[in-house]
């Protein structure tokens, strides 16, 4: 035995640490992306996966730029940033100029991430914010879709409903699998689906908020369904059709935007689902998911200051 | 079957397999032990005996002042050599009384077993737990006498013993329920009858199936007593998340156990009474689980108190690579210690050996927001937030955010991935606001 001679370094408890840390959830996340991308690629083809590439490429230019221009360690370090990327690429349409999805992804990145302070800081959901940004400053583009594979322009399924085309709307069992016109990543609420409920295995989002979210729509859609004397079809529709599954899974469940409180996060979900049945129904937009989430993220404090767990032991009464 | 546990906490890895599956080795016993005054909360003994003179094993060599107070015993036979200041496992200087061991074993007159210990009253067996310097062996070295003496208007209608042992790599309470079921039951009989209490329940997770077997089989010497199997999760050794998980009821913010008519003692507390009861034998000795990544061969250990840190680490064979830690107790909760010249204490469950990682340690990032610590807390609070309070010296708006309620159980840091020192910064606000506390009750 090699005694000891220099004194143990010391330090407080506890002495180890988990595994985890942001860059192996982002892996984590990104990883969750997966199924939705391929279905997307599949659909979408050539133009989706370039706009993939615009999209994540210039959401990472824009942090390793932002990092380095606020004197923050480079290169960067997590996967962040793609994520953003990403996830705005999958709420566009999959003929977008690729110039656009870059400059969203980048206003996203810098105006709603870095100007309100980095990574943990950001009051809004960066995707969203470039999304919203770009639907308000390219309408025409934002909203012109195509139908999978072939790739002929057609309405969105939510456009179809909005403007009373009922009789071309799909199936299902389309909706599920993702065969319709629609944003590139969205389409398909199985691959979402598989995705979402990864990150629920690995213990990084918490079911309460796409549960509450999408129940909300379900049992609102569904109350209006009934009032006008129409079928399950539509309440099934709006749970599938559009960005709803995202959104609820991968979008309102964001770590940085969303509240830290059980009950803050099942509010949360309520009050999405609540804004996304108001838009689609009563306002101009046949979406609303994301419009509502970011909504939802402005009362995220308030949510958080107002839902405070009870402490253990306190003012509990013993049975 | 849907387990008992409590809400929040943690899922560890275990590392329990390395000394789990091996019996208890005695350890031989040292030439020299250094018997620290202080072991326990509460105020230290003074020196009972003079340098150059002769003491027996067992007999009391450190007699504490004022209730809340153990006495300390010598754990061999043999000469006091010296009373010198030395370091503690808990990271203070104390005195040490140093025995020079005869190897004669010749025990103390005082030690002797008790003809029939039906008779004995609960004043009768308070008095013996104090005389032999008995504590809480979990870690807290709670004065366990103290602990039972009645409170006007409370009645202890449960007494739990805690067999979790929830930190990872420790194992000597399992042991422990696996080699003394018997004595474990035996004491919990007694703790019953010292606080006229009939209900006794013993803890113990279900990764430990076979304790849970042993226990349960012992405790059919006894009607009162039953088994509860607990779902692993960390830390169910926590008092008053152990309470919980047991009986359902909440221990009140800042108040003690026995205001929901609870008493908690750990498994290896059972077994001293025991000892102390029926052999009059006082607390010399004790199991201690030598682990780590960093030592040759993990082991069990029955250690007398008083033992260097040394002795063991050297019975275990020594360290492999380079030692970067030591850490007295486990690796959630235990302290970290500059040397391994230290002894052995009433509370030291464990000695853990940690070398030094290879891999990178990944830097500090902002909060993310993502809410693993308040899910993993125990006591509901926000570590977040009380962390970004105690950053800007909010030491007012952390004591509202409850703070004090913080068991320091270290979940929080340990889940973070943003690996932001989460406890650290609560354990400060801690300091901060029981120094105004008490600046307040002192301007009263």
């Amino acid at each position: 035995m090699t005694p000891i001679k220099k004194l143990l370094q010391v330090t407080s408890s506890p002495h180890i640490h988990s595994t985890e840390s942001i860059s192996s959830a982002m892996r984590d996340v990104l990883l969750a992306l997966v199924p939705a991308l391929l279905v997307s690629l599949y659909f979408f083809r050539v133009p989706a996966l370039l706009l993939v590439l615009s999209c994540v490429s210039s959401a990472y230019i824009a942090e390793y730029l932002c990092l380095k221009a606020m004197g923050k360690q480079t290169p960067v370090k997590e996967q962040s940033a793609v994520v953003t990327g990403l996830l705005l690429a999958f709420c566009l349409p999959p003929t977008l100029p690729l110039w656009m999805g870059a400059l969203g992804s980048a206003f996203g990145i810098v105006i709603a991430k870095h100007l309100f302070g980095g990574l943990g800081y950001n009051i809004f959901n960066p995707a969203l914010i470039g999304r919203c940004f770009l639907l308000a400053s390219f309408p025409v583009a934002m909203t012109h879709w195509i139908t999978p594979i072939d790739g002929v322009s057609s309405a969105s399924p939510l456009g179809m409903l909005k403007e009373s085309m009922e009789g071309s709307l799909p199936s299902v069992t389309q909706l599920l699998v993702g065969n319709v016109s629609g944003s590139l990543g969205e389409t398909s609420a199985v691959a979402i689906l598989i995705g979402g409920l990864y990150l629920w295995y690995r213990g990084h989002i918490d079911l309460r908020i796409p549960a509450s979210f999408i129940g909300t729509v379900f049992v609102l859609t569904f109350i209006i369904a009934m009032v006008n004397g129409k079928g399950i079809s539509c309440p099934l529709f709006h749970l599938f059709a559009g960005g709803l599954f995202l959104g609820a899974f991968f979008m309102a469940t964001d770590w940085v935007t969303t509240p830290v409180t059980k009950l803050g996060r099942i509010l949360f979900g309520i009050g999405c689902g609540s804004l996304v049945v108001l838009i689609r129904v009563k306002g101009g937009y046949p979406e609303g998911v994301a419009y509502s989430i970011l909504l939802m993220n402005v009362v995220t404090p308030l949510l958080d200051r107002y839902t405070k767990a009870r402490v253990f032991g306190r003012e509990q009464r013993n049975g | 079957m849907r387990r008992a546990t409590f809400r929040g906490g943690i899922h560890l890895p275990g590392y329990k397999e390395l000394t789990s599956n091996s019996a208890t080795v005695v350890l031989p016993v040292p030439d020299k032990l250094y018997i620290p005054l202080s072991q326990h909360i509460g105020a230290p003994c003074a020196p009972f005996v003079n340098v150059g003179e002769r003491v027996k094993k067992g007999q009391k060599i450190g007699v504490g002042k004022g209730f809340v107070s153990a006495p300390v015993h010598s754990s061999v036979s043999g000469t006091v050599t010296d009373i010198l200041i030395m370091e503690h496992p808990s990271g203070s200087f104390v005195p040490c009384i140093v025995v020079e061991n005869d190897r004669q074993e010749e025990w103390a007159e005082s030690v002797k077993s008790a003809t029939d210990t039906e008779i004995l009253s609960p004043e009768e067996l308070r008095s013996i737990i104090l005389n032999a310097g008995i504590v809480g062996m979990g870690g807290a070295t709670f004065p366990t006498h103290v602990k039972y003496s009645p409170v006007e208007g409370r009645q202890v209608d449960t007494v739990i013993l805690n067999g979790v042992e929830c930190e990872p790599y420790l194992t000597s309470d399992h042991r422990l329920m696996l080699e003394k079921p018997e004595q474990i039951i035996a004491g919990l009989g007694y703790i019953m009858k010292a606080v006229n209490c009939r209900k006794g329940l013993i803890g113990i997770e279900d990764n430990k199936p076979d304790a849970v077997e042993k226990m349960q089989n012992a405790a059919k010497a006894n009607p009162g007593i039953s088994v509860v199997v607990l779902k692993e999760k960390y830390p169910q050794g926590s008092e008053k998340q152990l309470i919980y998980a047991c009986t359902g009821r909440h221990v009140p913010v800042g108040g003690l156990p026995i205001a929901v008519g609870v008493i908690v003692n750990n498994v290896a507390t059972a077994v001293a009474i025991t000892d102390a009861v029926e052999h009059g034998i006082p607390l010399i000795e004790r199991y201690v689980t030598v682990s780590g990544d960093g030592i040759v061969t993990p082991a069990n250990y029955l250690v007398r108190i008083g033992t260097l840190f040394n002795d063991l680490i050297l019975q275990s064979g020594g360290f492999t690579g380079e030692t970067e830690k030591i850490i007295a107790g486990g690796p959630m909760m235990g302290k970290t210690v500059f040397t391994s010249h230290i002894p052995v204490v009433k509370g030291t469950s464990g000695i853990l050996v940690m070398q030094k990682k290879t891999g990178k340690i990944s830097a500090e990032y902002p909060c993310v927001r993502c809410a693993k610590c308040v899910d993993a807390c125990p006591a509901f609070l926000e570590p977040t937030s009380l962390a970004k309070l105690a950053r800007r010296r909010l030491w007012k708006e952390t004591e509202d955010g409850d703070v004090m309620s913080c068991i320091e159980c270290g979940s929080c840091a340990f889940i973070c991935p943003s690996q932001i020192p989460l406890l650290q910064h609560i354990r400060r606000a801690k300091q901060a606001v029981l120094a105004a506390r008490t600046l307040t009750s002192a301007a009263q």
